[in-house]
Parts: C-alpha cells; structure tokens; sequence
C-alpha cells in the first residue's frame, strides 16, 4: 500500500516536471489538472482504505533518499492516513475545479509545473517519518505554494504578500527544524520512531510544545503568527487559495499533532492552557477581521484563521485532558477518572479532526465559489457585487449550503463538529487544576461569540454577494460558470450536507486516527439507532442530523405553503431594498461597510482602533461628502513593527561593513577562522 | 641508512612551518618569491616521503606537479611580473615584525592544540601532520592579512594552498582527481591573478591594494 502511495507521489512530481515541458501547449492546462485529478483520487481512495483498515497498526518503509546514514522515512498510520484523506479530497476537488478555472488564468506557465508539486509535496509531509523528509518535504510545500502565490506577480501587492509569506514560513521551518533538534538530543537518531522512545525531559517538551506552536503555527495562521496568511492565501488563483486555506492549514494542524501528541513526551496541564488560550483569540480576531473586509477572498482567508482557532482550541482541550488522563495513569490514581479524562481527550480531538475535515469542505467550497465570482464579475470587493442569485443560479445553491455550514448552523457539518468541541468544554468542571477549570470556560464563551459573529459574517458575505441588487454592471452581467467548477462545487457541498447528516459514520470513520493519537476513542456511533451521536453519555447529550434536517425542511415547506396559500395572492414584487418606494438608487442597499457598522462600534474601536473621518464639502461646494475608515491589525501594529523596525536599525548600523577594504574582509575571515579555534580548543 | 619514517615525516612538516615563519618575516619581494619557491619544494619533498611510507605511487604525481608548477613555474613568473611591474622596493608588513612573529607562534600553538585534542582517535602520523598543516594554512592567511602589496598577497594565498594539500596528503589516499583539480584551481588562480594583478597596475599605477579602497566609489 505504501509502495502505491509513493508511486503515486512520484508521479505528481513527474507530471510537474512535465508541466514544464508542456506549459505552452494548448492542451496543457487540461493535460495536467487531469492528471493531477487523476492521481489524487487514487491517493484519496488508498487513504481512505488504509483509514479503513489499518487500525493501530502502520506500514513503513525506507528509501535509500536524504541523508546517506539516516534514509527517508516513510510511515502510513491512521493519522496520516486521515489527513491524506483531507489533503487529497481538497486536491481532487480543486484539480476538478481547476479544469474549467484554469482556462482563465493569464499565464498558465507559472501555475501549472507547481500545482503537482505543491500536492505531492504536501502527501509527502503526512508520509515522512523522520525530521530530515519532513523537514525537506515541508519547505517543498512551503516553496510551491509561494510560487503559486506569485503566479500573479505583475501586482506589487502580490510581491509583497508573497515575500512576507516565504519570511513567515522560513522562520517556521527555522521553529521545527529546532525542535526537531531537541527531540533528537545528542544521539543524532531523526527518525520519528526513536524521537517518540526517548522520553525528553519535562522542559524539553515544554520548549518543543513552544517550538511546534511557532512553526506548526505559523503554517496554520495562528494569532500572533497570522499576519502573512489574509494577504498570501488570497494572492494566489483561486483553487491554489482554496488549497491554502483548506488542505495545507491541516498539513500544519497535523504536524502539531504529530509533534506535540506523539514525540514531545508526556504533556503537562498547562500545555493545553496556552494552546486553547491562543486558539481562542484566534477565533475572536480572525472573525472579527473577517467581519470588517470587503475582498472577499481576503475574507475566506480570515474566517480561516478562525476556524484554525477552533481547530487549536479543541487540540488544546484534548492536550490537557490528555496530561491528566495520563497523570492519573502514572500516580495510579482512581482508574475510572483516567478513564473519563481519556474518553475527554477523545471527543476534544475527534472535535478538531472532525472540524479539520469540515473546514477543508467548505472553505473550500466558498473559496472555488470566490473565484467563480471573480472570474464571471472580475470584482472581488463586496461593494462590486450583488444580486448573483439570479444571475448564477447553480452556484448560488452550493455557496448557501457551505455559509450555513461555515456559520455552523444545523444540519449541515460546521455544526456537528463545532457542537463536539462545546461537548468537550461542558466537560471542564470534571478537571481538577482550577486554571484549566476557569479558562476553559473562558474560551469556551470566546468560542461562542466567535460562532456567533462567524454567522453575522456569512449572512454578510452571502447576503452582499448573491442577494440584493447587483452594485456594479459586471456583476448585472454575470454568468453561469462552467461545468467542472460547478461540479467540484457542487460535490464537496453534497459532502458538506452529508457530513452533517451522518456525523455518526464520520465520527466511526476518524476514530482510529484519534485513537493513534491520544490513545482514547469515543464510543462506536454507527450502532446507534437512528443515526444519533451521543459524545459522552446519553443523559448528557444526543445529536440527530437527520432529524434536525427533517424538521427543518417539515417546517420550511409548511410555512412556505402557508405563506404562498395565505399571502401570495396580495403580494406585489418590487425591486429588492427599494422600500416599496419605487425607484431608489443601487446605493441605498447595504453597503459591506454599513452591514459592519455596529460590529466596528462594539468592537473595532478598542481592539482594532477602528475610526471613521467624515470629510464634508465647504458650503456651495459640489464635491461630494466622503467618509474615511481606517483599521489597524493590533498584533501587526504590536509585535511586527517594532520587529520590523530593530531589524531596519541593526540593518543601518551593520551597513558600514558593506564598505569596509579587502584586507579587512580577509582580517574578519581569518579572525573568525582562529575564533571558531580556540572554541573548539576550548570546548573538546 | 633507513630513516624512521615517523620523524622524516614531521621533519618536512615541521620545516614547511619553518619557511612560512620565514616567509612571514621576509619584508623584500623577490626573496618572498624565493622563499615560496622553497615553501613548494619542501612541500613536494613531503609529498614524496608520504608516497614513499604510503606505498602510494600516484602521490609522486602530486609531489611532480608541486615541484614542476609550485617550485619551478609560479615563482619564475612571479619573479617576472614583478620585474615587468618595477616593483622591487621593500615591502612594508602592517603590523611590526615581532608582533606577527609571536601571532604566528601563537597560530601554531593553536593549530596544535586543537588538532592533538579532538583527533585523539586517529593515527598519530596523520594526527599531527594535520596539526602541522593547519599551521602553514593559519600561517598563510596570517601573512595574506598582514600584507598590502597584491603579490605578497598572492604569496600567503599559495603558502596556503600548499598547507592544504599537506594535510590532504598526510591524511592517507586522497583520490587523484582531487589533486589534480587542486592543481588545476591553483594554476588557474593563478592566472586570474596574474592578469588582475596587470588590470590594477594599468588602472592605479600601483598594486597597493590600499589604493583599490581609495577609487570606490561608494565609500563613506
């Protein structure tokens, strides 16, 4: 199986190289995402067999690749083979997407070579099984990704965004590449296997935990490490941002499992405290960003974040349950409370797995709906758009499904996980450190406002996209976009929706990756009768997406009756947002700036130092009234600036040796030639 | 008569550190060229005893080539250029003579020291052969630094060089390709050299290097 997966890995890598050869053929946009489509769903299927079968157990190999003493490792468990499955349904989807998509784009030659490679690299990633292939394979997926995000580089902004992406994820590596180093220790062995059996020392893991938060983080977009991502994410074309935000986020969310779950050692109580700590301000920030945009691409890539909070929140439950589950186990304390704290630490993981493979579903779903939009309007600004409803019917309907699932709103999947992770928090009074008993809480009510400000965002992003009146002629002319995209949206909003119905069989299905990874798994699912979910115990709570979708659709088809029965006749159709006045100008609708008006009140003002200038014309004048709004991202403003300003003043001061003589350039060699010496005299 | 090979080893290592000390002193140009002639042959002498206690026939190859281009080519040429460049006035080190006379003894010391300490594992012949190439590499670069005149310069960088296939030699089996690129990289440095050393003169009226610093442009 694993000899199939590589074949299949390398054949992306041959079909990029291709690419090359090919990029000016005509045929050569669908020659390649063909078979990049080709290839990932045979990935997908032999990740979604081993996630099947595997059980606990693993296949591994080691190739004669990297480091002559070391070799690659490669290891298929059921966390890895959970997120191929997550990483290579994002890729079918977005290669199907792209068939259609990737007629539009202005210079196929820069896409094309590293779209396969950016996908192998990433199916590299979750294989590799010691720090070395991670490691290679990680900047791989880092280098072809900010290669797509300048596929668009005759725009400044784009340069910028991409540069501060290839920055943020150097000094990502850099984090790993140290952790790895201390996991490792002095015996120098890289591989996963012997970092797992070494047990570091308590400050070790604490210092690894802060390393894989740094690296693992800044992949993910985690606050304060997300500044690179609303810029980055959205630079690249549209199927390329949906894999971004979709499938590599995840590579990260894995890595930080695999990293902090697996190798780091037993964990202490408070590991979870920072982690659910940062995953709860990252939901609050991200959707608060995401709440004040207008591109609308740069929105998707800020509810990101926020779902990437929740993501973190939940594995930082699930860490700390963990901690004590296995504390209990060391002192041998009551067995039964090792056992609920496991059973504690399952259903916080499943919550973060479950929503990993539901925020791949549906971001990106809206992000290949984004660039539909894009490509049909050629307007990514809300204030450009409006009224696409009528215009682009099939796309309207699979835009809806996933809003209600990004808003979590039964019965589609955004709820069902998200409604799994508030499970996990309702089970914090049962923990015995105060800390964990009072944050907990604390970021469970973050958690909330974020849900709650994530459904005013999609009512804002679908409600100023597709309803209303069109607030630009493109978007009056929009049209229907091809088939291939639709099909791949249509199918991972099926999947959205089916998700949501059968939790229970998701749930089953994700089970073994858990397992793998805290040791614990919640109770069998699929047994239940009519399709229920019971997280914990059936006094607590129950969840039944079918019947939740019954009685939704019941009651939406009997008020609808009613209404049509009752007040069709009398009703009068005016244009929409005209008040029944007749008339009123396209502006009167809402505005993306009006709709988050009260939100910019209650919020922006503090932490965003939001302001608004009104700027009035002088009497008799006739040029018109404006109103000026300015945001300001207080972690770029707090933690980057003053970073990026010591960096320019070390720069100034240090660029006198620029001008130095050639005998005092050899004089610095030879002088840190006898420097490194006389340490190495010193030190041995 | 059978010498111990151990000491005639150490012999011809130890006077290669001799004419670097030499060779950091020296403030005359041409002798510096002479003493590099010398530096070279005892460098091809060592080379021949490695051959000879090695059983390795194609380190005579390398000794051949050091003796033929090192001893023998560069120094003529040198010695040439110089007499085309009319520089035979005195050289002046940039820091006194005593003061780099102890630096270089406390570079030996250094080289020794580290050498001895962390290759305590490794053959004692090869162990302090290395010891005593890194001195003649420290001491190369030490008389590079403290020269201003391009041609001492290229002096220390070939003293250098010379350090560097010691210790690949004393090191047991280097293959022979590595060696003939080395000689290939220096013959070509050389020239490189060579010719930028008659650009600078043409441009400057002078080989000081100093004088290079003068007519940057963007210096502050």
């Amino acid at each position: 199986m694993i000899t199939a997966l590589l074949a299949l890995i390398a054949s992306l890598f041959a079909l990029a190289l291709a690419a090359v050869a090919l990029r000016r053929a005509p045929s050569a946009t669908t020659l390649v995402y063909g078979g990049a489509l080709a290839l990932t769903l045979a990935l997908l299927a032999l990740a979604a067999v081993a996630l099947a079968t595997l059980g606990q157990g693993a296949r591994e190999a080691t190739l004669p690749l990297g480091l002559p003493w070391l070799g690659a490792h490669v290891r298929l468990d059921a966390l890895a083979a959970f997120f191929l499955v997550v990483i290579d349904l994002a890729a079918a989807a977005a290669s199907l997407y792209a068939l259609g998509y990737g007629a539009h784009e202005p210079e196929p030659g820069r896409v094309l070579p590293f779209f396969p490679a950016f996908l192998a690299a990433m199916n590299l990633v979750v294989l590799a099984a010691d720090a070395y292939s991670f490691l290679f394979a990680w900047e791989l997926m880092s280098l072809a990704s900010w290669a797509l995000v300048l596929a668009q580089h005759r725009e400044a902004e784009n340069v910028a965004a991409g540069t501060l992406y290839l920055l943020m994820a150097s000094f990502g590596t850099l984090a790993l590449l140290l952790g790895f180093g201390f996991l490792a220790g002095a015996s120098g062995d890289y591989s996963f296997a012997a970092m797992a059996a070494r047990r570091p020392a308590a400050w070790v893991g604490a210092l690894v935990l802060a390393l894989a938060l740094l690296g693992a983080g800044s992949k993910a977009g985690l606050v304060p490490l997300h500044v690179w991502l609303p810029r980055a994410h959205p630079a690249a074309p549209s199927h390329v941002s949906a894999l971004m935000s979709g499938a590599m986020t995840k590579v990260a969310v894995y890595a930080f499992i695999r990293i902090v779950f697996q190798l780091a050692g037993p964990p202490s109580w408070w590991w979870g405290l920072v982690v659910l700590a940062l995953g709860g301000v990252s939901v609050v920030l991200g959707v608060l960003h995401a709440l004040m945009e207008t591109d609308i691409k740069r929105l998707l890539a800020y509810s990101t974040i926020e779902n990437i909070g929740l993501i973190f929140a939940s594995l930082g439950l699930a860490l700390a349950f963990r901690a004590i589950a296995m504390g209990a186990v060391a002192t041998g304390a009551a067995a039964t409370g090792a056992d609920a704290m496991g059973a504690a630490a399952a259903l916080a993981m499943t919550a973060a797995l479950f929503h990993a493979f539901n925020h791949m579903l549906f971001k990106s779903t809206l992000f290949f709906g984004a660039g539909a939009v894009l490509t049909a309007t050629g307007a990514r600004d809300l204030d450009r758009l409006g009224g696409l409803i009528h215009r682009m019917r099939s796309l309207a309907v699979p835009m809806l499904g996933a809003c209600l699932a990004i808003a979590a709103l039964p019965p589609f999947n955004g709820f069902a996980s998200e409604w799994l992770a508030f499970q996990a928090i309702l089970l914090s009074p049962d923990l015995p450190q105060w800390g964990l008993k009072l944050a907990v809480p604390a970021t469970g009510t973050l958690l909330a406002l974020g849900a709650a400000l994530a459904a005013a965002c999609f009512v804002r992003f679908y409600g100023l996209a597709f309803l209303g009146r069109p607030r630009s002629p493109a978007a009056a002319e929009a049209t229907e976009t091809d088939r291939a995209s639709l099909a791949a949206i249509w199918g991972l909003g099926a999947l959205c929706l089916l998700a949501g119905l059968f939790p229970g069989a998701v749930i089953d299905a994700i089970a073994p990756a858990v397992q793998a990874s805290v040791a614990a798994r919640m109770p069998l699912q699929t047994g239940l009768p009519w399709l229920t979910i019971i997280p914990v115990a059936a006094s607590r709570s129950s969840y039944n997406g079918i019947l939740i979708f019954l009685f939704i659709t019941a009651s939406a088809l009997m008020v609808a009756a009613a209404v049509h029965r009752f007040a069709s006749r009398a009703a009068r159709r005016y244009r929409a947002w005209d008040c029944g006045f007749g008339d009123v100008g396209i502006g009167a609708q809402y505005s993306a700036a009006s709709f988050a008006q009260p939100i910019r009140r209650a919020f922006g003002t503090a932490i965003f130092r939001a302001s608004g200038v009104v700027e009035m014309p002088p009497p008799g004048s006739t040029a018109p009234a404006r109103i000026r709004q300015s945001r300001i991202d207080p972690v770029w403003e707090g933690l980057y600036a003053p970073l990026v300003g010591l960096v320019w003043g070390l720069a100034d001061r240090l660029n006198f040796l620029q001008f130095l003589s050639i005998r005092r350039f050899m004089s610095f060699v030879f002088l840190a030639l006898v420097f490194l010496l006389l340490v190495l005299a010193v030190w041995h | 008569m059978t010498l111990p090979p151990l000491d005639t080893a150490h012999m011809l290592a130890g006077g290669l550190v001799l004419v670097s000390f030499m060779m950091l002193y020296q403030d005359r140009l041409s002798a510096l060229i002479n003493l590099l002639a010398l530096h070279a042959l005892v460098l091809s002498l060592a080379v021949a005893w490695q051959a000879w206690i090695q059983d390795a026939p194609e380190l005579i190859i390398t000794a051949v080539t050091a003796l033929g281009f090192k001893a023998i080519a560069i120094p003529l040429a040198l010695q040439r250029m110089i007499k085309r460049l009319g520089i035979h006035r005195e050289i002046e080190p940039v820091v006194g003579i005593s003061a780099t006379m102890l630096a270089g003894i406390g570079l030996v010391a250094l080289a020794l020291v580290v050498m001895l300490r962390t290759t305590a594992s490794a053959a004692p012949l090869a162990r302090e052969d290395i010891a005593l190439a890194l001195s003649v590499i420290l001491l190369g670069m030490l008389i590079m630094v403290t020269r201003r005149n391009a041609v001492s310069q290229v002096a220390g960088f070939m003293s250098l060089e010379n350090g560097l296939v010691l210790a690949a030699t004393g090191a047991q089996g280097m293959p022979l390709v590595v060696e003939i690129s080395v000689a290939f990289s220096i013959l070509i440095a050389f020239i490189v050299i060579g010719i930028f050393l008659f650009r600078i003169r043409e441009r400057f009226d002078t080989v000081e290097v100093q004088a290079l610093d003068q007519f940057r442009g963007d210096r502050r």
